[in-house]
């Protein structure tokens, strides 16, 4: 949705090199400079993070909550791909 | 007319828009399903399916509060150019910037309800939309801004902590960070309040005198008395609000007069005693006429408020303008080369 405060942009923040990216809130800005500069000014003003992501709300796809049960359907029976699945013999190690 | 009459008018008026639209979108059987949800303790994300009653509840509690964190701007703004050190004024530009950024978390919460942030800022610009009373009492002093600090800060904590809980996920996420940085928000203004009551005898009155004045507005700040808080049986209901504006009063009553016999102050109230059954204190009753005079637009700074909103909002028209004929031009140049 774009308004007078230009559209809306989703703002990911890793806390520490080689940690995964966590979405933390979203802000508006009109372009990319502008996004990543408020999302600095706005979610990392206590050193929270050492790199940012921005993205486009818009550009995001996501999984409605109403599939939630058929969407996700297949993973439910398909418990060997565990590892708990597997007996290794008593004495076997580091496996 | 009676008080009671006259809080159903205001809030009559405030859920004016909800109440239209009660019965537009039920659907039995997704209310049985939401209601499940919220009996197991799950959150609600912007695309779940919600009664209209719960949406409309959320955009005017959510917007009221993003609002109060941008207007609560204003009445310690007005102390950065005159802070007494440059310690006080970084730590002051600190905390407003601070505000700045919780409106900032609270309209994004908001938006993801489906309204958009120029129609939030519309309410608030035409005064539809309400803000916490707390901020249409003006800083007269110095030791205003630890009042506010402390107590007034200390009162939003009290029920922030609160909605970190609450049912709808981007508002409980959005109030977990508000949290972490409150703290020092109000441990600052607390600290500045020490420093004027262990001062001089002139400092110690300035701080008395904040006291008087700010006390009987900060325990208003938690909302009328159950009885008379018609919203309050949905809030609960929905899982919105945990706990009742009357409990979240007693708790901050308990807590913060240990605070207040440290400073060697007096509590501006004749009434209050230990009562040690409750395990708490007994207090005086405010005078919620006043309450419900700042709420209808008539405290002593409503319109001075409202106009500096206004005015920052307009002062910035270019501003944005430019941001934007400036974005537009580099999209065109992307294209074009
Ligand atoms: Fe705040
Ligand atoms: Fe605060």
């Amino acid at each position: 949705m774009s308004d007078s405060q230009g559209p809306i942009w989703e703002v990911f923040v890793q806390k520490k090199p080689g940690q995964p990216f966590v979405h933390c809130g979203s802000l508006h800005a009109f372009d990319k400079e502008m996004a990543l500069q408020n999302a600095r000014d706005l979610y990392t003003r206590r050193s929270e993070g050492t790199a940012l992501w921005v993205v486009p709300s818009s550009a995001i796809v996501s999984s409605s909550p109403e599939d939630l049960g058929p969407f996700f359907e297949p993973a439910n029976d398909k418990v060997y791909r565990h590892p708990t699945f597997y007996q290794i013999p008593e004495g076997v190690k580091h496996i | 007319m009676k008080n009671h009459d006259k809080y159903h008018l205001i809030f009559a008026y405030e859920s004016r828009i909800f109440v239209a639209m009660e019965n537009a979108n039920t659907n039995p059987k997704m209310e049985e399903w939401f209601d499940a949800k919220l009996q197991k303790n799950e959150m609600v994300e912007p695309k779940d399916w919600m009664p209209d009653n719960y949406r409309k509840h959320l955009i005017r509690q959510i917007s009221q509060h993003a609002h109060s964190e941008i207007v609560g701007m204003l009445p310690e703004g007005n102390w950065i150019t005159r802070a007494p050190s440059l310690r006080a004024k970084i730590v002051l530009l600190a905390k407003v910037q601070d505000e700045g950024g919780h409106g900032l978390y609270l309209y994004t919460a908001a938006e993801t309800l489906g309204v958009s942030r120029d129609e939030l800022l519309d309410a608030l610009h035409t005064g539809k939309a309400k803000y916490s009373s707390i901020f249409n009492y003006p800083t007269l002093t110095w030791a205003d801004i630890g009042a506010v600090g402390w107590l007034v800060d200390g009162a939003a904590i009290m029920n922030q902590v609160m909605l970190q809980r609450t049912s709808y996920g981007p508002y409980a996420r959005a109030m977990v960070r508000i949290c972490k940085e409150e703290s020092f928000h109000q441990r600052q203004g607390y600290e500045s309040i020490c420093h004027l009551a262990f001062g001089t005898e002139e400092q110690k009155q300035m701080a008395q005198d904040a006291l008087n004045r700010w006390w009987w507005p900060t325990l208003m700040m938690f909302g009328p008395t159950d009885a008379n808080s018609p919203n309050s049986a949905n809030a609960i209901k929905w899982k919105i609000k945990r706990e009742s504006n009357d409990q979240l009063r007693q708790r901050f009553i308990n807590q913060t007069i240990p605070q207040i016999e440290y400073l060697g102050l007096t509590v501006p109230d004749p009434d209050l005693k230990w009562n040690e059954e409750k395990n708490g204190y007994d207090f005086g009753t405010p005078n919620w006429d006043e309450f419900m005079a700042v709420i209808s637009g008539n405290g002593p700074c409503n319109k001075e408020r409202l106009k500096a909103r206004v005015d920052a909002h307009k002062g910035g028209e270019w501003v944005r303008a430019a941001a934007k004929a400036h974005a537009d031009k580099k999209r065109e140049m992307e294209f074009a080369a």
